[in-house]
């Protein structure tokens, strides 16, 4: 609206009248826009940039207001329940007539998880990566990306019933007294969902290694592998860091594959062969059921909500400065 | 091994000023026929005040050489010798092929796909023809370096940009490594730069620094032919004559074979100066010869900045 009202009402001149030669000519400069004409586009700017402002604002915003929301709420839990109970209980059963009040089980889960998930999504993705930027044909490269990428728009819950029913039944072949639910399942399953993501962003990071430092390796008389593996690699170190912590985020927050497959008691414990629930489906489980607004319970959801952003954060800070500090200035 | 008619040929050569019959197409292939056996074919080299002639080694003999992109024919029977521990200088102006013409010697074009050569550049003294079917680019590249117009050192330490082509050739022996990177070093007139930062990160040295870190990364794997393509065209002018001051003094280890856009570096590092126009050689001879009394028009026009 603002930028419509800024607009004068007759069309812009943009080229001023012709001057009178003047004697100083040399140092007399004629204006190319008129005066409404430059005042116009200053206006202009100024409202564009003031709503590309606002845009950025809105992501702001929302981050503050959802961190607002968990401070608030688990600030009331945190009346109820001491810290120190809460960060070293071991016990997780809010909604139980003995309520415990440990986040540690699910945060042993999410962990467990997570490690799981990167152990097969890091070197495949990885691999795949390697693969697509340095050895791969063109024709196979644009082939392959949009399928990969097509993996990454699988609704979760599809994957979640994939682990269930295919990936726990095949593993139970192998592990005969595997629980029908466990979190090696899901972990796997989650893994390789974020595969896509990881090559993805893996293979823009290796290929935006210049053409000159691939030249000078194989100039010294290296092969294709060798190339990738000592140059292109460690010259998309810091890409390759982003690609990594963006799936260990993907992987803290899933939430669908581990309701589904990992079962929903909270358990502590670091072996993935046991069930266990992670912070998010913890907060799932809360969130389906019909407890009051207000009560301990409720207000539960939003403290392991709190520590699990806390642990997003931590993840993001740690790539953020191996990314810069591994950041290759060429 | 002399050939006795060979080096007599040469040197009536070189005594005749007026004909400069000197390493042209026909005398380089009938004497290459001559001493294919034997240590490979001659040139000679006047030197400059006495004009004093004496023979020298050919390091490689280009005849013929076509290069292809798909249909485009960007080389066009292009046939020079490379006289061995000399510079050879390749001008021209921009888009005349000499970047292509070098990037054959070491195969550089069989990374892109599409493309074809036609021809030979044989190698003396083995008679391995560089661009012939069936010659692995790798096995070639590890006898030939290069050193590239953007200086490109890996994202590693200084040690290990000088140690990568060991590393590759399979040299695992600490002390052997240290010793070799410490010539190619001084061989570069790098060391006292960097002797006490070995392990820190290559890409925090100066831009002339990292030229010389290339070059001294080139000479440690101690190639026949050392390749420059443009290697001053992003340095400042210090930090050109000292390269150029490196070139010549590199001369006495290795064959040089630099693409210049500038003619006055061609003057001062070359011994022997190719010019070239539309992907071919119009004139060849020795640097003096090119640059004082060419043969051709278009060589004159061209180093007289009539037109490129």
């Amino acid at each position: 609206m603002r930028a419509r009202e800024a607009r004068p009402r007759a069309a812009p001149r943009y080229v001023s009248e012709p001057k009178k030669p003047s004697l100083l000519s040399d140092t007399d400069f004629t204006p190319v826009l008129s005066r409404s004409a430059l005042r116009y586009r200053k206006m202009r700017d100024r409202v564009i940039e003031l709503l590309l402002l606002a845009a950025g604002l809105i992501a702001v915003f929302t981050t503050l207001a959802i961190v607002a929301i968990l401070l608030i709420e688990s600030s009331a839990f945190f009346k109820h329940v001491s810290i120190v109970e809460f960060l070293t209980d071991t016990m997780w059963t809010p909604l139980f007539a003995d309520a415990h009040y440990g986040i540690l089980p699910l945060v042993a889960g999410t962990l467990t998880t997570t490690v799981v998930a990167l152990l097969v999504a890091v070197p495949i993705g990885t691999l795949i990566a390697i693969y697509l930027s340095e050895f791969a044909p063109t024709k196979v490269r644009e082939t392959v990306k949009p399928i990969l990428e097509l993996l990454g728009a699988v609704p979760t819950v599809v994957y979640g019933y994939f682990a269930l029913t295919m990936v726990t039944p095949a593993l139970q072949r192998l592990i005969p007294d595997l629980p029908g639910f466990n979190m090696l399942s899901a972990g796997l399953v989650i893994g390789l969902m974020i595969v896509p993501y990881v090559s993805s962003l893996s293979e823009d990071a290796m290929r935006s290694v210049p053409r000159y430092m691939r030249e000078g390796s194989y100039a010294m008389g290296a092969t294709r592998l060798q190339t990738a593996l000592h140059v292109v690699v460690p010259g998309a170190f810091s890409g390759l860091a982003a690609a990594f912590i963006l799936g260990i985020s993907r992987a803290v927050g899933e939430t669908m594959v581990v309701a589904i497959a990992a079962g929903m008691q909270p358990n502590f414990t670091f072996d993935p062969r046991e069930p266990a629930a992670t912070i998010t489906a913890y907060i799932v489980q809360v969130s389906l059921g019909d407890l009051p607004h207000g009560s301990i319970g409720y207000q539960s959801i939003f403290a392991a909500g709190l520590v699990l952003m806390l642990m997003t954060l931590v993840f993001n800070v740690i790539g953020y400065s191996l990314t810069r500090r591994f950041r290759e200035a060429y | 091994m002399l050939d006795s008619s060979t080096l007599a040929r040469a040197q009536s050569a070189g005594q005749s000023r007026e004909e400069q019959p000197l390493a042209n197409e026909q005398s380089t292939s009938a004497v290459a026929d001559d001493e294919a056996r034997a240590a490979g074919p001659r040139i000679s080299i006047s030197v400059d005040e006495t004009r004093k002639s004496r023979t020298l080694k050919v390091k490689a003999a280009v005849e013929n050489l076509n290069f292809y992109y798909g249909q485009h024919r960007a080389l066009k029977n292009l046939s020079i010798p490379i006289a061995d521990k000399q510079v050879t200088a390749l001008i021209g102006p921009s888009g005349c092929g000499k970047s292509t013409f070098l990037r054959c010697f070491n195969r550089m074009h069989d990374l892109q796909p599409g493309t074809r050569y036609e021809g030979s550049i044989t190698l003396y003294p083995d008679n391995l023809n560089l661009v012939g079917p069936g010659i692995d680019p790798i096995e070639v590249r590890m006898r030939i370096g290069m050193v590239f117009q953007k200086p490109n050192p890996f994202p590693k330490s200084i040690f290990e940009n000088v140690a990568y082509g060991l590393r590759l050739r399979g040299v695992r022996n600490r002390a052997t490594l240290a010793e070799e990177v410490e010539k190619a070093l001084r061989g570069a007139a790098l060391w006292d730069e960097v002797k006490d930062r070995l392990q820190d990160s290559a890409l925090a040295l100066s831009g002339g620094q990292m030229q010389r870190l290339c070059i001294a990364r080139a000479l440690a794997t101690k190639p026949e032919i050392l390749l420059f393509d443009e290697p001053t065209s992003a340095l400042d002018p210090i930090a050109t004559a000292k390269i150029e001051e490196l070139i010549s003094t590199l001369r006495d280890q290795v064959t040089v074979l630099i693409v210049t856009h500038n003619m006055q570096q061609a003057a001062r590092v070359s011994d022997y100066t190719a010019f070239m126009y539309l992907g071919e050689i119009i004139e060849f001879d020795e640097a003096a010869k090119i640059f004082t009394n060419p043969s051709k028009k278009a060589t004159e026009d061209y180093i007289t900045g009539r037109y490129g």
